[in-house]
């Protein structure tokens, strides 16, 4: 199926990344083929199949939930983006809005 | 000591003969890094080697070292390793120092191996030429007018030119396999779940695994060894017992069943490649392997199953690069407008590609048609392997349908791009064991032989591996690498 400039975009937009004008225009052009090439899978019959999300024979591996050691507080922030740190915060722009 | 010895198995005879000793051997790889000339290294880590060496060889005064106490070896910089910049080869991870380092490291650090440095890799581990780094390509030792292969290409690269003895890649389609096939090493990617990924940089967490590259078969199982068992830090690592893989390597093929399945000998396939490929499978037979015939009649499909499971789950591994605890930040006028420019400006095309795609195949009314589609074909291309094994012992393809191609060849073409795993990503579809040995050279390039076996038999992949390697001697070939 052939992907338009108008679902790029859309999709770029759900996945949160901006695109350049010519961007949009090349990715729609080399999806569309790739997407039809995948497009192929339909004439496999699967009616009766269910599906496969690993090849792993085990499921729902357990453990106690016991407290260890983790990263210090010092750790964590000491790969924060520049301006992205505030003391012992990470600093974002802010989400709420006054009412 | 200029040059490195040929293979760990040789080292680790000097070593213990004290003949060398890991400073030496240490010195050697990292002025042979220093001097590469194939971009195939993002950093050198010339005071962590050295620190590594010193304490390999006192420990190499008592009598129990590990074979890998002492032996130098790159990491492809999508594997995090504590205290040492890991970028992934992205612009988005620029000057990212992990807090710990990976479970597939603590175990070669444990058992006395020297990290040389971090190898070039495309970002994220999405590609299949290397030209996908943000700090640029890796280029081939065998003619630095093509690629190496990818996406562990500097992995590849760094024991094609004997800068180190061995290395660490990861392979979710062939990112192993595919560039050992190009670079003319063995390239080894594991049955799922018999390696740890905690620490590593997620792609596709269902088809990513950590293997290793080196010269010979033998050098392959001693780190697998060292690599493989259960993590508690890694849910999907198996709890099977620690075993010996070298225990098969003299046996022979005599009397095996080699599975050739006719769909992996395509056209398009170069004549070279089908050459020497054919020339294997009359090696083995002479050494009294019987070749069956079995059929793989989906491998047409594994391309579009991985098309869309692949980038599926990148596109939400990926979600995490949004610029607020690691990496690059470039700021907007608001939240929202950070995430977006951090992350158009911060991927490059090929993992934007993937994003979107992956996005698509995931958003609503189309999750169906495309995901839940692919995962059900993938449970057909499982059981056409779990039949394929009950006719035979190993199944013994090409690696890639061509030699290494030119840098720039298919950059603008992704489809010709994702064509070069075609026989490789069905062994990721299914959970598979699968390696590259050198079979030999076409026109002056390595071609690559794939051997996969049933999963969590490594020990008889490497059976039938060895006995081609002792009768053939096409691994030790050797790019010219001015010293």
């Amino acid at each position: 199926m052939p992907i338009d400039r108008q679902t790029i975009v859309h999709v770029a937009d759900l996945a949160r990344i901006a695109l350049t004008e010519d961007e949009i225009t090349r990715f729609a052009g080399q999806l569309s083929v790739v997407l039809e090439s995948v497009d192929r899978l339909a004439q496999v019959d699967t009616s009766k199949i269910p599906a496969t999300a690993s090849a792993l024979p085990i499921h729902n591996v357990e453990r106690e939930d016991e407290p260890r050691p983790g990263l210090t507080t010092q750790q964590a922030l000491a790969n924060a983006p520049k301006g992205g740190r505030d003391g012992e915060f990470f600093r974002v722009q802010e989400v709420l809005e006054e009412r | 000591m200029n040059a490195l010895p040929g293979s760990i198995t040789e080292a680790a005879a000097l070593l213990r003969r004290r003949e060398t000793s890991a400073a030496e051997l240490t010195d050697a790889a990292l002025s042979r890094a220093h001097a590469d000339r194939f971009n195939a290294w993002l950093l050198v880590a010339d005071e962590h080697a050295r620190a590594q060496a010193r304490a390999a060889d006192a420990r190499l005064r008592s009598a129990d070292a590990p074979l890998l106490c002492g032996i130098p070896w790159a990491c492809k910089d999508i594997i995090g390793t504590k205290g040492l910049e890991t970028t992934a080869a992205s612009k988005i991870l620029k000057g990212y120092i992990p807090p710990y380092s990976a479970t597939v490291v603590e175990r070669l650090d444990a058992r006395g191996a020297v990290t040389i440095g971090k190898t070039n890799l495309d970002e994220f581990a999405m590609g299949s030429s290397n030209e996908n780094s943000a700090f640029g390509p890796v280029t081939n030792p065998w003619d630095t007018t093509r690629v190496p292969g990818g996406s562990s290409g500097g992995s590849a690269v760094a024991v094609a030119a004997s800068e180190a003895l061995f290395a660490l890649g990861t392979d979710t389609g062939g990112s192993i396999r595919q560039p050992g096939a190009l670079s003319g090493v063995i390239g080894m990617k594991p049955t799922y779940g018999r390696v740890s990924r905690f620490g590593v940089v997620a792609f596709a967490s269902s088809l990513d695994q950590v293997g290793p590259f080196t010269h010979t078969v033998e050098d392959c199982a001693i780190v697998c060894e060292a690599l493989f068992g259960k993590d508690s830090n890694d849910a999907t690592t198996m709890p099977l017992p620690a075993e010996d893989l070298r225990r098969d390597l003299a046996r022979g093929v005599k009397g095996l069943r080699i599975g050739v399945p006719k769909e992996f000998f395509i056209a398009g396939m170069e004549k070279g490649v089908d050459r020497a490929v054919r020339d294997a499978l009359k090696e083995y037979e002479r050494q009294g392997a019987e070749l069956v015939d079995v059929s793989l009649s989906l491998t047409d499909h594994g391309l579009a199953v991985y098309y869309i499971i692949q980038p599926a789950e990148a596109s939400s591994n990926l979600a995490r690069y949004d610029g607020v605890r690691f990496g690059q930040r470039v700021e907007g006028r608001d939240l929202l407008q950070t995430y977006r420019a951090t992350r158009g400006q911060g991927f490059g095309a090929e993992v934007k590609r993937r994003m979107i795609l992956g996005t698509y195949a995931l958003s609503a009314g189309y999750y169906d048609a495309y995901y839940v589609k692919a995962q059900k074909v993938r449970t057909l291309i499982k059981a056409e392997f779990d039949r394929a094994f009950e006719t035979c012992d190993a199944i013994v393809t090409p690696t890639s349908p061509t030699v290494a191609f030119k840098i720039g060849q298919k950059v603008n073409d992704p489809l010709a791009m994702y064509l070069n795993d075609v026989f490789t990503l069905p062994g990721n579809i299914a959970g598979l064991p699968g390696m590259s040995i050198p079979c030999g050279l076409s026109e002056g390039l390595p071609v690559g032989l794939q051997v996969m076996a049933n999963s969590f038999q490594e020990a008889m992949m490497f059976r039938v591996a060895a006995a081609f390697e002792r009768a053939t001697k096409h691994h030790e070939l050797r790019p010219k690498v001015a010293a």
